[in-house]
């Protein structure tokens, strides 16, 4: 089937074959493979999205159904060679060992400061809780949101 | 090798906490992983698994998935090119089925199609027939005499006896136990993904997420009847290994079905397929008996583990032997006798997962230790202390301990650490059962818990460890610039970021470029054992110095001074070093030899708050101090801690691949539970830094020991704070709540060879 | 396989009905799992995630939640009952809160549906919808084994209704992950002072989900002594009986979640601790 969406501020088309997740269509289909299949079942964010403006599972969305959406990707937050605040954050913090966690916890990060852009150690670790992480222990994912609403909010 | 820093005088050199190289890709979602690698043309593979832990194929027909859409390839174990086997320390496993299934999960027949779908469906139109056959899933039972072989030379894997001293020792206070860990899995978060491409050459190119292009190569070479010339690896990115990309697992499907399609082909494997892929961590059984002066001081360990293998070998020959020589922990033990040994069962098969055999031997022993201080009245961090290895004694496998030993300093400086806030929280959030809401403070009390471990680093027993580094230093319009190429697999520990500092360190260049591994260049042995930073570490300070001898005898020559680097590099310098720690010796009959190249340490101390009404933890705090040798980029050291304590607590409270007659339950992440932000505490890290003299600026392996004692750590705070006996991990609420112990069904002597074990 | 994105109830209805075959989808959080590991191939979808007569939520002593409110919007509305908010609270992560739907958790059918033994002890009713007409049916008539309801394959599940039932409720569960866990029990208690009436619904304790009713009447006994005017703090051996009471109702299998020993226990557990909490909630 074919659909047309807007992912990451463009009008695109993509094939889609009917039992195919957003998170296929994206990394298959669009040429975006910077969301990460880890799990195909919601439980571990790696495929974090935003979708109208929600963050959601990849993964779980039926591409087809995404007609008609806007997703943004993790593709969409760096301008150049400028990386978004909430990236420099986890470069800087050492939140990144291999990195397969990295862009998902990157978009819900995003999600999470937009809506509470100093968040206590507590909201942090509620929000990020779908976001599975097997290499750093998130303590210094921890310190990367805390580095990254500094940098967005705290001036 | 000098453990002494040259002056630097750029940014980025050792000692510094460094941005990673590939970090700034990595955030972008720019980091190409295995599964995001494609080609024109490229097909897709997928598997066809046995649903039976043992079974006699009797006829596999493919002429329905052949037929269908999209399908190009159909393999079976009668279309490979060669019947040899594969395996990383036993060539054992078959590359397809061959007459026989030996655990549910064991690849069957492999597909290449147009689409993932096509070759998924495919699988599913090849129709098997099975005759079942009983299978053995508990490892003792396989090891007695009247159990069914499941290899041509029996069921034992392997078998370690490690006699010191006098093994037969008594003394005056005594305690046993039996303990027990279940199957832990590494869950990468990247599952498995390579993709094939054929060469013009009739031979092939494979870039594999892997921990060790060399021995894949070893392994894959033979299994598609090609030369290994004809076999060209790169490595891809590698989403997380933690020992379960050490086995070949789609490695030699891809490129048979490249070959035989003459196509690109990708496989991908799914997170249920990636539990049924590769290895996990060993399941265990453990009997121990310590025996100690009225004083504290220990006089004998004896001990038998018993480790389940699975199907296959993997690398259990040298888990069991690890848990063997540490298995009387970091303590001084006059006499010792310790028998390991591996069973093959119709399990799924085990094999490294970081730790790697000192895992499972610490949980055992240190709850040992806990219930010792309290039959004689000792503290439990003193009574450590006291027994603590000090430099220059041995270890019970009569190896001095040399170099670098602090461990009564890593036990008293992690039990000095404060602790946190005494305060039982009030939100739920923040107490066990968190969002299940299932407390506000009622039925919970706070247990601390003490732990410490050893553990070897590199290669022991006489291999032939080694690494190769090329470092190239040349310039450009830019100035001077440091390449360097070795073919250490990068998979998120970070050695890209020490390659990189210790070239800035030892040339002086600010610029440099770590490139891509793959097999042009000479092995660098496996990204395991904590090794990388030793072993590669070492090959580039090596060949930096060689470097640097050149760059000296040319400004001699030149009359220039050396720092002059634009003049000195019109051709540039180019140098290649091998790099070996010192021999080990091969095991002997009672392993009483130089086995090991050195030692890593830890000790954890864990807080926990649990709910004793409901069983469920919530751990609070985790405090270590590690001895590191060297911080090469300190954020990472500690990024590598906290990793480790995150895998520790899960196998403590929740992570066990759960199984029953062989099926595994939980092949998912609904199932298989990872620790969330939400059950990681935070975590308080001393660093000691006790340079080894070996060692690239005496800098030790980082990786394994927070994975090791943490776990004991954790399950001894529960226990302090519910009095049960907790003799199995990982915990369950029912072990909390009921308190039952976990008993083998086996009565053994601890030392005895589990062979003579008879029924409870 | 086909996919009908529905523009309305009407639509989604229409497309129903002319198919057996038909399979709805909500926020896509159970479904997918089912079609991206391969265990489910539907032949027709029709995502229902744009029809806003299902996202309405209304409240005036009668609440009535459209199937479409997702978990999140429960978390940040007040939707009238307390209980459900915890149980919406425990549900999965942010990305599964912002698509999931109480729909979808009737849809399932889950003993383990975290919002269902709220619904059972709301005593709410499942409002259902097809081209034929609508037809209410009581929570405790809906759900007849594990993933099976009385949902015929022509309706819609279009809302879930209760009456308010005051504050004095709560919703728990054990698990042995502190997040993103499904629960090995979870039980549920409303106390409505103004019917005068307990419910406790019991969670992942059977093929359904289970009414405790010797645990209600013991508690509406308890109340009728003490008022159910009034904060009430219950006497230990009370609220431990009311436990025992509300795991006795249970009928527990053994699964790679817990046990049925654990779940019995943990169940009383849970039912003594929220009678304690609740009953003391004016
Ligand atoms: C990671 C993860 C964690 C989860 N954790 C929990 C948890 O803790 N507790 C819990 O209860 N659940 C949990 N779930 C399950 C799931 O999120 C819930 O059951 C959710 O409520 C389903 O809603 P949905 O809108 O996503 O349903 P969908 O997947 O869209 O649909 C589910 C089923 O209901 C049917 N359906 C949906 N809406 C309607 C309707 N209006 N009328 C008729 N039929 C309909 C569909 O056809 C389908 O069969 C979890 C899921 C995931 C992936
Ligand atoms: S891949 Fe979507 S949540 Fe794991
Ligand atoms: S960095 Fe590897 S999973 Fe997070």
């Amino acid at each position: 089937m074919r659909i047309k969406l807007t992912v990451n501020g463009e009008e695109r088309e993509a094939e889609a074959a009917d039992h195919e997740s957003l998170l296929t269509v994206l990394r298959e289909s669009l040429g975006l493979p910077g969301s990460k299949n880890a799990c195909e079942q919601g439980e571990c964010g790696s495929c974090s999205v935003l979708m109208d403006g929600d963050l959601v599972c990849a993964c779980l969305v039926l591409g087809a159904a995404a007609a008609g959406r806007s997703v943004e990707t993790v593709e969409s937050f760096s301008d150049g060679e400028t990386l978004h605040p909430v990236q420099r954050a986890f470069v800087d913090a050492g939140a990144v060992q291999c990195g397969f966690c990295t862009p998902g916890l990157v978009v819900a990060t995003y999600a999470l400061l937009k809506r509470n852009p100093e968040p206590s150690d507590k909201e942090v670790r509620e929000a990020l809780s779908g976001n599975i992480c097997r290499c750093t222990g998130y303590g210094k994912i921890l310190e990367a949101v805390e580095r990254a609403s500094a940098a967005m909010y705290r001036r | 090798m000098s453990t002494a820093l040259p002056r630097t005088k750029v940014r980025g050199g050792v000692g510094e906490s460094v941005e990673r190289p590939d970090g700034v890709p990595k955030v972008k979602g720019e980091f190409q992983y295995g599964s995001d690698l494609r080609r024109e043309g490229m097909l897709f593979g997928a598997t066809l698994r046995s649903p039976h832990p043992h079974a006699r194929i009797l006829s596999i027909d493919v002429a329905a998935a052949k037929k269908m859409s999209g399908v190009k390839s159909v393999i079976t174990s009668a279309e490979l090119p060669t019947r040899d086997l594969f395996g990383l320390m036993k060539l054992d496993q078959p590359v397809l089925a061959t007459g026989r299934v030996r655990y549910v999960g064991e690849p069957v027949a492999i597909v290449a199609a147009e689409t993932a779908e096509e070759a998924r469906l495919a699988t599913r139109a090849i129709a098997v027939r099975y005759e079942l056959l009983a299978p053995i899933t508990d490892p003792v039972a396989s090891l007695q005499p009247d159990a069914a072989s499941l290899h041509q030379k029996g069921n034992v894997i392997e078998d370690v006896l490690v006699e010191h001293g006098d093994p037969d020792a008594t003394a005056e206070v005594v305690v046993a136990g039996e303990y027990e860990l279940g199957m832990q899995d590494q869950a990468a978060l990247g599952p498995e993904a390579g993709l094939a491409i054929p060469r013009q050459d009739g031979g092939v190119e494979l870039h594999i997420a892997t921990q060790w292009l060399h021995e894949d190569l070893r392994q894959i070479a033979p299994c598609l009847g090609l030369p290994e010339s004809k076999v060209h690896l790169v490595l891809a990115g590698v989403g997380g290994a933690f020992g379960a990309r050490e086995d070949v697992t789609l490695q030699i499907h891809t490129c048979l079905l490249a070959l035989a399609t003459r196509r690109p082909v990708r496989m991908t494997y799914g997170r249920e397929e990636s539990f049924y892929g590769h290895v996990h961590r060993h399941p265990a059984k453990l009997w121990y008996m310590h025996g100690a002066k009225k004083n504290g001081d220990l006089v004998f360990v004896r001990a038998t583990v018993v480790l389940d293998g699975g199907a296959y070998a993997s690398s259990s020959p040298a888990v069991v032997a690890n848990a063997a020589c540490f298995g009387a922990g970091p303590y001084r033990v006059p006499n010792a006798r310790i028998h390991a040994v591996g069973a093959y069962t119709n399990n799924p098969p085990t094999g490294a997962m970081r730790g790697f055999g000192a895992v499972q031997s610490c949980f055992a022993y240190e709850a040992q230790m806990d219930k010792l201080a309290v039959a004689l009245g000792i503290d439990p961090v003193v009574l450590r202390e006291r027994n603590a290895l000090r430099n220059g004694d041995r270890i019970i496998t009569s190896q001095p301990v040399e170099g670098s030993a602090p461990v009564a300093d890593i036990v008293r400086r992690c039990a000095d650490i404060a602790m946190p806030d005494g305060d039982i929280p009030s939100d739920p959030i923040s107490l066990p059962g968190g969002l299940g809401n299932l407390t506000r403070g009622e039925g919970v009390r706070r247990g601390v818990g003490f732990a410490a471990g050893l553990k070897n680093v590199c290669y022991s027993h006489g291999f032939d460890d080694f690494s190769t580094a090329r470092v190239r230093l040349s310039r450009d319009t830019r100035g001077p610039i440091v390449h360097v190429h070795t073919a250490a697999a990068e998979v998120g520990q970070g050695i890209v970021s020490v390659c990189a500092q210790i070239a800035r360190t030892e040339l002086g260049v600010e610029r440099v470029e770590v490139d891509r591994p793959d097999t042009t260049i000479g092995s660098a042995g496996s990204s395991s054992a904590s090794r990388q930073t030793w072993m590669t570490g070492g090959a580039v300070l090596a060949a930096c110095r060689e470097v640097k001898a050149e760059l000296l005898a040319r400004a001699r020559k030149a009359g220039r001074s050396p720092d002059d680097l634009t003049a000195l590099l019109d051709e540039p310098i180019d140098r290649t070093v091998t790099h070996r720690h010192r021999d080990t010796e091969p095991r002997d009959p009672n392993t009483q030899n130089q086995g090991h190249v050195a030692f890593l340490f830890a000790a954890h101390r864990a807080v926990v708050d649990v709910d004793v009404d409901t069983g469920l933890v919530k751990v609070v705090q985790v405090a270590t101090a590690q001895d590191v040798g060297k911080a090469i980029n300190p954020v990472a050291v500690v990024g590598q801690i906290e990793g480790g304590i995150a895998q520790g607590l899960g196998l403590a409270v929740m992570e066990e691949v759960q199984l029953r007659d062989g099926h595994v339950r939980n092949a998912s992440f609904t199932d298989y539970l990872l620790p969330t932000t939400l059950d990681m505490p935070p975590v308080v890290a001393v660093l000691i830094e006790h340079p080894h003299p070996d060692a690239p600026y005496g800098a030790k392996g980082v990786g394994e020991p927070p994975t090791i004692s943490s776990t004991p750590a954790i399950v001894a705070a529960i226990r302090a704070a519910t009095g049960r006996e907790l003799n199995r991990v990982p915990v369950s609420p029912d072990d909390i709540v009921f308190g039952a112990p976990y008993r083998s069904g086996w009565r053994i002597a601890p030392g005895d060879d589990p062979r003579r074990a008879v029924r409870a | 396989m086909s996919v009908h994105i529905a523009r309305n109830l009407d639509d989604a209805l229409e497309d129903l009905s002319g198919r057996a075959d038909a399979t709805i989808l909500a926020g896509g959080t159970d479904l997918l799992v089912e079609i991206n590991f391969g265990r489910q191939r539907p032949s027709h979808i029709i995502p229902i995630d744009r029809v806003e007569e299902l996202k309405d939520l209304s409240r005036n002593g009668h609440v009535r939640m459209g199937a479409l409110i997702t978990y999140t919007r429960m978390l940040e509305n007040d939707v009238g009952s307390p209980a459900l908010v915890e149980a919406a609270r425990t549900i999965g992560s942010p990305q599964i809160r912002n698509v999931a739907t109480i729909g979808g958790n009737l849809g399932t059918c889950s003993p383990a549906g975290d919002t269902l033994p709220v619904l059972a002890a709301l005593e709410a009713t499942v409002v259902l919808k097809s081209k034929r007409g609508e037809r209410r049916v009581a929570f405790a008539d809906f759900m007849t084994g594990p993933k099976k309801s009385v949902r015929r394959p022509d309706e819609v599940i279009v809302a879930a209704e209760w009456d308010d039932a005051g504050v004095a409720q709560t919703y728990m569960f054990a698990a042995t992950r502190n997040a993103m866990a499904i629960s090995i029990s979870g039980l549920a208690l409303v106390i409505d002072r103004a019917r005068r009436r307990v419910g406790v619904g019991l969670g992942s304790c059977g093929p359904t989900i289970i009414r405790a009713s010797e645990a209600e009447r013991f508690a509406t006994g308890l109340l009728d002594e003490a008022g159910w005017e009034k904060p009430h703090r219950p006497s230990d051996a009370a609220a431990k009986k009311f436990g025992e009471l509300a795991a006795a109702a249970a009928k527990p299998i053994d699964d790679v979640r817990g046990t049925v020993a654990y779940r019995r226990h943990v169940l009383a557990v849970m039912g003594t601790r929220a009678l304690a909490r609740v009953a003391a909630i004016p």
